[in-house]
């Protein structure tokens, strides 16, 4: 159960080798934190993760064989996963950033991306809403990306599986008010991890420790959608509002 | 049946429920043996502060219908488990009589008092609600149903135990049966002291207490210094016979919506601890106070907890041998020096415990602090104080709790090995759930 200070006893991580998912856990801190469950693609770092939190005081972390494409799975997965004991928080923070040069050269590339990114995604999202309605308590934080508000000319097939999942995740904050549980959608900008570090950063850049940290107070404070940085909400405020020919002139 | 979203009087943590109305004790039979995968809990009038009286996806049992109330001449009553404290208050008026037992407010169900076996300020002579307690009628999750007491033999004595205090985890109860306390008048004759230091309250509270029925202390732990824990010490008896009834009932107030912020910060807080301990007389002797002004005053307030705004309230209770009495300053530092302002701090010394394994009281001090949910790093503060009760070999107060792991509890309650034993006997499937038993593993 979340406790009075919304610490979980029990986290899902739906892309176990996830850097902003480690970030989280360790923004949630190991004091009530009994159940962990990383699930992955095997040899994605997903072992080091587990070896990692239990150096770090957590308990009871395990790794989870889970492939986020592979869609007839994702039932019996989540089925099981919950089976075995109430799940507090799920985070589902799966995600491929590619290459949009590749992309465009190869569209079954995109198209692999986009099944992890959304079809993927929504597949397991949808799946954990279930449950968490059965459940009555407990919140799913879908990640998504502020690429997804406005798709750039840069990396438009990733904006556009984010904006997707995106759309999927306000969907089931809806689903669930009222049931117990509820969802929060966290759009992070640029984040600094190993899948960014061939790029050139952008502004209002964070870590993964800041995404944590939002993730933490927004299933804290009961929010819906919150950003990573926080000033990222006015910015793409503006962005998303500017005419086409002038986004186009940003170079972005 | 209805979804409802409950929580706690805290308001801290809340999960969705059926809310199944009974009105017999074959409708708790057939609620219980037709259970979901969920799980069945009965909930009084939700005053419990963290997530004892939810049930996340299951059902959970309103009996409130079930509150007949029966004046024995005896001075025995037998009542529903859903009769109110306040009801029962008044059916015992006219008969002399008063209630062994009442908590700070009159606004819990005689089932809740059995399921959290509540105190009250006369605990360090009375002892608790259990305590005063000749039957009760309960039923199991098999739907059988049992007449439980303290004069039952082996395993129901056991059983009774475990009821009792057991948060409602080992049995429904629908009828409680206690003995009434025959009182002079309705009134009580009230002592006050206003004292400048801890010492000072801590000192008239060991020396004076056993010369009065009734005895707590309201601290403020918010003041600077050594002035941290002043506070005014009222004690008192039930006034003789022929004193005056019921001084004017407090105004009925109710905040009508939660505000979007909570009005209790560290600057409010300090300000009423300022004004609170000034309004007191340094001394008075003898003062004549109505029953509610006296027991219960906060219920003149309808759902104060509101004023704590989204994120709750997180009252917390301990209790410490006397030996260990230097945990109450440490404490207070603790709170005081971390910046967590306790609106409303309350101090009383508990007399020996029973042999409820998971009853609360036991000999020394009790201290119940109120902090907003919202005080920064609130967790870690909470989890500080723990240590230091946990140290002291002693232990916090289930009705109270929202936060502590199973194996504080298991430390805190070295008896929980049995009531887990009786809970396995009479719920081996766990029908008997709560948000709180699945955060404590039970």
């Amino acid at each position: 159960m979340i406790d009075a200070h919304g610490r979980p006893q029990s986290v899902l991580v739906l892309g176990g080798g996830s850097e902003i998912g480690l970030a989280a856990l360790r923004a949630f801190g190991p004091a009530a934190l009994r159940r962990v469950v990383l699930a992955g693609r095997p040899g994605l770092g997903l072992d080091s993760a587990v070896d990692t939190l239990s150096a770090e005081g957590f308990s009871g972390v395990v790794a989870a064989e889970l492939d986020v494409a592979d869609v007839p799975t994702h039932e019996a997965f989540v089925d099981a996963a919950f089976d075995e004991g109430d799940i507090d928080v799920v985070l589902l923070v799966a995600g491929v950033l590619g290459d949009q040069a590749e992309f465009e050269s190869d569209p079954d590339a995109a198209v692999a991306a986009a099944q992890v990114n959304y079809v993927g995604s929504m597949s397991l999202a949808l799946h954990v809403a279930r449950r968490l309605k059965l459940q009555a308590h407990g919140v799913l934080v879908v990640v998504s990306s502020v690429a997804g508000e406005r798709a750039r000319r840069s990396n438009f097939v990733y904006g556009s599986t984010k904006a997707a999942i995106d759309s999927v995740g306000l969907g089931l904050v809806e689903v669930l008010r009222g049931t117990g549980a509820r969802a929060l959608v966290v759009r992070p900008g640029f984040v600094r991890t190993r899948m960014t570090s061939h790029l050139p950063e952008a502004p209002l850049a964070v870590d993964p420790d800041d995404v944590g940290r939002a993730i933490v107070d927004g299933v804290v404070h009961g929010k819906e959608l919150v950003y990573a940085p926080p000033l990222m909400r006015p910015v793409m405020s503006v962005l998303r509002h500017l005419p086409r020919p002038v986004f186009r002139r940003l170079g972005i | 049946m209805p979804d409802t979203v409950l929580s706690g009087w805290g308001r801290t943590a809340p999960s969705r429920a059926d809310v199944v109305r009974v009105g017999s004790t074959d409708d708790v039979t057939s609620a219980l043996t037709s259970a979901g995968p969920r799980g069945v809990l009965a909930r009084g009038l939700g005053r419990s502060y963290g997530d004892a009286a939810q049930n996340a996806g299951g059902t959970v049992l309103d009996l409130s219908g079930l509150d007949r109330i029966d004046v024995g001449s005896d001075g025995v009553v037998r009542a529903g488990s859903g009769a109110v404290l306040a009801d029962v208050i008044a059916a015992l008026e006219p008969h002399g009589l008063f209630v062994p037992v009442s908590p700070g407010t009159s606004r819990v169900t005689l089932g809740g008092a059995v399921a959290a076996d509540v105190h009250g300020k006369n605990h360090h002579r009375d002892g608790s609600f259990g305590d005063h307690l000749v039957e009760l009628e309960v039923v199991l999750p098999d739907g059988s149903v049992r007449r439980l007491g303290p004069g039952s033999q082996g395993d129901d004595l056991a059983h009774f135990r475990a009821v009792v205090g057991g948060m409602g985890l080992t049995g429904v109860v629908t009828e409680v049966v206690l003995r009434a306390m025959p009182v002079p008048s309705q009134s009580v004759l009230v002592d006050t002291r206003r004292l400048g230091s801890l010492d000072a309250v801590m000192d008239r509270m060991a020396s004076t207490d056993d010369e009065y029925r009734y005895s707590v202390a309201w601290i403020d732990a918010t003041a600077a210094g050594a002035a941290l824990g002043r506070g005014v010490v009222t004690q008192g008896d039930h006034a003789p016979a022929g004193a005056s009834g019921d001084v004017a009932a407090p105004p009925r107030v109710a905040l009508p919506i939660a505000p979007p912020v909570g009005v209790i910060n560290r600057w409010t807080v300090r300000a009423f601890n300022e004004a609170w301990f000034r309004k007191a007389p340094s001394s008075r002797d003898a003062e004549l106070q109505g029953v509610r002004q006296f027991f219960h005053p906060l219920d003149g307030v309808g759902a104060w907890n509101r004023a704590y705004g989204p994120r709750g309230l997180v009252q917390h209770q301990c209790a410490v041998p006397d030996s260990e009495a230097g945990v109450i300053e440490r404490l207070l530092r603790l709170f005081r020096d971390s910046g967590a302002p306790s609106f409303l701090s309350v101090l009383k010394r508990f007399g020996p415990g029973n042999d409820c394994p998971l009853s609360f009281p036991r000999a020394g001090w009790t201290l119940a602090v109120d902090l907003p949910g919202s005080t920064p790093d609130l967790a870690r503060i909470l989890d500080r104080a723990d240590e230091l009760v946990l140290g002291a070999g002693g232990r916090t107060y289930l009705a109270k709790d929202s936060r502590i792991a199973p194996e504080a509890l298991r430390a805190m309650y070295p008896r929980l090995p049995e009531w887990l034993e009786v809970r396995e006997r009479v719920d081996p499937r766990r029908v008997l759930v709560s948000d709180l038993s699945r955060r404590l593993s039970l």
